[in-house]
């Protein structure tokens, strides 16, 4: 087998907090293939970007790894300090984020940013870069890129602003995207051309995506495996099919449940009870146990079982069960 | 069935113009833009009709007109019965303006930090001088909350938390019609699935009518009787929510349902609608969709569709059959 682009081992992020230490991330693994999309879902709070963040090396403190690896194209990255972890991320890894002001300088023109990215980490020259800076803006649809590649950021609109920061999150040529919720702000038409956009520059550049969102129909439409995170922890990981509508964990059934779409013609929609936990009260066992109607006594103390690819960390999974 | 709310014409402009000083030296005239233009629907009683459409199609404007927190710049707003804009009678206006109450999209910023629940909710009625003994404990049940949540304060609870409290505080003065604008987009969808139920719930207990402000298609199929859709601040199609989802007749709708993701859309390849929507400051010809409509023709660019009866709802499309 191939080595996966990503591949993350066991991962932990803790924060120290007055009232003692939370882990918003607790022993999370999975892998990311080439070309490949792998969307992770969950409740707001479950530590996806958390877990995102802490692969491109951008928690802040107090938040910090304490344990488990994370390995780029068969490296290990997450030692890496400062300096190091600055030039890989530019150069290795691409980041799209919900909104898209943060990515990109307010007082350099478009041009200027994705021509200084690309000197930055290509060995090219500055006309090289210069032309293909206009190439990179045509790629992703921005009309009329030869006159708009020396407009400053805010002359553009959200839609085209989230272009501008997909070009710049792959000039320099990643292996590996990580898109934040990319597309919850804009409008499910400009929703549709980012997402499409996106899928297309993946798989013709074989990039990994890590792609962040609650909205299950843009997982199922884009990603070709989903991780369910709930508490800092994967529910569930799968092909995406196979989760969204064979989900094993109570969790995700639960969640495939309550979105409208699914219970058409029901009056009612379907309730997760409670709510998530907060990490300063995580109780014992499974976290979702309070919460779950297939809760077993073992749920409340014993450790989970271990977790695979196409499983659910759960005692007693819903097996092929399809959503009602 | 009785008509709860009657909206005519109704018109909002705003003058976004630089100062005259820039004017003059920029040599520009004033800006105008038409956010809301001339819009007509109604309501029935007990009923929910959803207004959808890309950001900037004036969804909000039309609701802020409707409670009153902003004023039409023509066309009409009647409510009971009651002409909100020509009305002589300030009584009637007062009570019927008593009777419309708004929740808006972030339960974050819509509650006052430093106030305990317990004001937040009981301040529609204390500010009219009624009587609030054991009125927000009573609410908070309502709405599914514990009565002894009355004395906390609003970080101490969860963003669908925060929106009950709100749907709470709509209710303290016995409201009969509800603006809700984008009430669970901020949420999500656990979290939307418990506000969704409390608001149908309350339309069957209490007999609300709801004006139900959107961009999530999914919700509005779930919640609606009646819905509109907007486009660069116009109605441009209006139909009960089967008819709409199953056989859209204008191809702006057309769009919106294609682009929607759908959680069985495995893989799914469509081509993602074209362009994006227009200047609201200099709207196109005709048609205001024709830039972006594959279908549009010559007189969609030369004349504009007036809105007309067709099947079980209202078009406004030159091509519509
Ligand atoms: N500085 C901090 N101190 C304590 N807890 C924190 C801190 N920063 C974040 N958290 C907690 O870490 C958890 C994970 O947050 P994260 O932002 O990863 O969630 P998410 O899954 O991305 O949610 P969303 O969908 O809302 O973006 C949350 O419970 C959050 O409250
Ligand atoms: N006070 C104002 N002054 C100037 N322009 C305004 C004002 N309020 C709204 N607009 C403009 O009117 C148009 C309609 O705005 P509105 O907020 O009603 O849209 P919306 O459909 O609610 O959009 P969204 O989905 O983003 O909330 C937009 O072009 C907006 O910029
Ligand atoms: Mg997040
Ligand atoms: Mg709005």
């Amino acid at each position: 087998m191939t080595t996966p682009v990503l591949s993350i081992r066991n991962l932990s992020v803790e924060i120290p907090t007055r009232q003692g230490i939370v882990k918003p991330v607790d022993g999370v693994s999975y892998d990311i293939s080439e070309g490949e999309i792998l969307g992770v879902v969950g409740e707001s709070g479950a530590g996806k970007s958390m877990a995102g963040n802490a692969v491109i090396g951008l928690l802040n403190a107090p938040a910090h790894i304490s344990g488990g690896e994370i390995w780029l194209n068969g490296v290990r990255i997450d030692p890496l300090k400062g300096e190091e972890m600055r030039k890989l991320r530019g150069k290795e890894i691409g980041m799209i984020f919900q909104d898209p002001l943060t990515s990109l300088n307010p007082l350099l023109t478009v041009g200027d940013q994705l021509a200084e990215t690309m000197l930055t980490h290509l060995p090219i020259s500055r006309k090289e870069a210069a032309e293909r800076a206009v190439a990179a803006l045509e790629e992703v649809g921005i009309p009329g890129a030869a006159e708009r590649i020396d407009s400053y950021p805010h002359e553009f609109s959200g839609g085209m602003r989230q272009r501008v920061v997909i070009a710049l999150a792959l000039c320099a040529e990643p292996s590996l995207v990580i898109a934040d919720e990319p597309t919850t702000a804009l409008d499910v038409s400009v929703q549709a051309q980012i997402i499409s956009l996106l899928k297309r520059l993946c798989r013709e550049r074989g990039t990994a995506v890590m792609l962040i969102t609650h909205d299950m129909g843009v997982i199922a439409e884009a990603a070709d495996r989903v991780a369910v995170m709930y508490a800092g922890r994967l529910a569930e990981l799968g092909n995406v099919r196979d989760v969204l509508t064979q989900p094993r964990h109570p969790y995700t059934h639960g969640l495939m449940a309550s979105t409208p779409l699914a219970s058409e013609g029901q009056k009612r929609l379907h309730q997760i009870p409670g709510a998530m936990p907060r990490l300063q009260h995580m109780p014992n066992g499974c976290a979702f146990h309070p919460r779950c109607p297939k809760v077993q006594k073992r749920c409340s103390h014993d450790p989970l079982p271990p977790m695979a690819e196409g499983r659910a960390a759960c005692w007693s999974p819903l097996l092929a069960e399809a959503v009602e | 069935m009785n008509a709860y709310v009657t909206i005519k014409a109704l018109t909002r402009v705003f003058d976004v113009s630089k100062p005259w000083l820039n004017r003059i030296l920029e040599r520009r005239g004033k800006a105008l833009l038409t956010a809301v233009s001339n819009v007509d629907f109604q309501i029935e009683e007990r009923t929910t009709y959803a207004l959808v459409g890309e950001s900037g199609s004036g969804k909000s404007t039309i609701g802020r007109m409707l409670v009153g927190l902003l004023d039409p710049s023509e066309g009409d707003v009647q409510v009971d019965g009651v002409n909100l804009a020509t009305e002589a009678d300030a009584a009637k206006v007062a009570k019927v303006r008593s009777h419309i109450q708004m929740i808006f999209q972030d339960p974050y910023a819509s509650l006052n930090p430093r106030w305990r629940v317990r004001d937040i909710i009981a301040e529609p009625v204390a500010s009219k001088g009624g009587e609030t003994e054991g009125l927000a404990e009573r609410l908070l049940e309502q709405v599914g909350l514990h009565p002894s949540d009355a004395g906390k304060f609003p970080h101490e609870f969860s963003g669908g938390q925060r929106q009950r409290i709100c749907i709470a505080r709509a209710l303290a003065s016995e409201p009969r019609l509800i603006v809700c604008d984008e009430p669970t987009s901020a949420l999500d969808v656990s979290v939307q699935a418990q506000v969704l139920n409390l608001m149908s719930d309350l339309k069957e207990e209490l007999g609300l009518t709801y004006l139900l402000i959107t961009h999530d298609l999914t919700v509005v199929r779930h919640m609606a009787d009646r819905i509109g859709v907007l486009y660069l601040g116009r109605l441009v199609e209006e139909a009960d929510p089967q008819s709409l989802f199953d056989a859209p007749k204008h191809p702006y709708t057309q769009m919106l349902l294609d682009a929607a993701p759908r959680m069985d859309g495995f893989g799914r390849e469509v081509p993602p609608p074209q362009g994006e929507i227009p200047d609201p400051i200099d709207p196109p010809s005709g048609c205001a969709f024709h830039p972006r409509c594959p279908i549009a023709e010559d007189i969609c660019r030369q004349e504009r569709p007036e809105m007309k009866a067709l099947g079980k709802g209202r078009v406004a499309c030159h091509l519509a059959r």
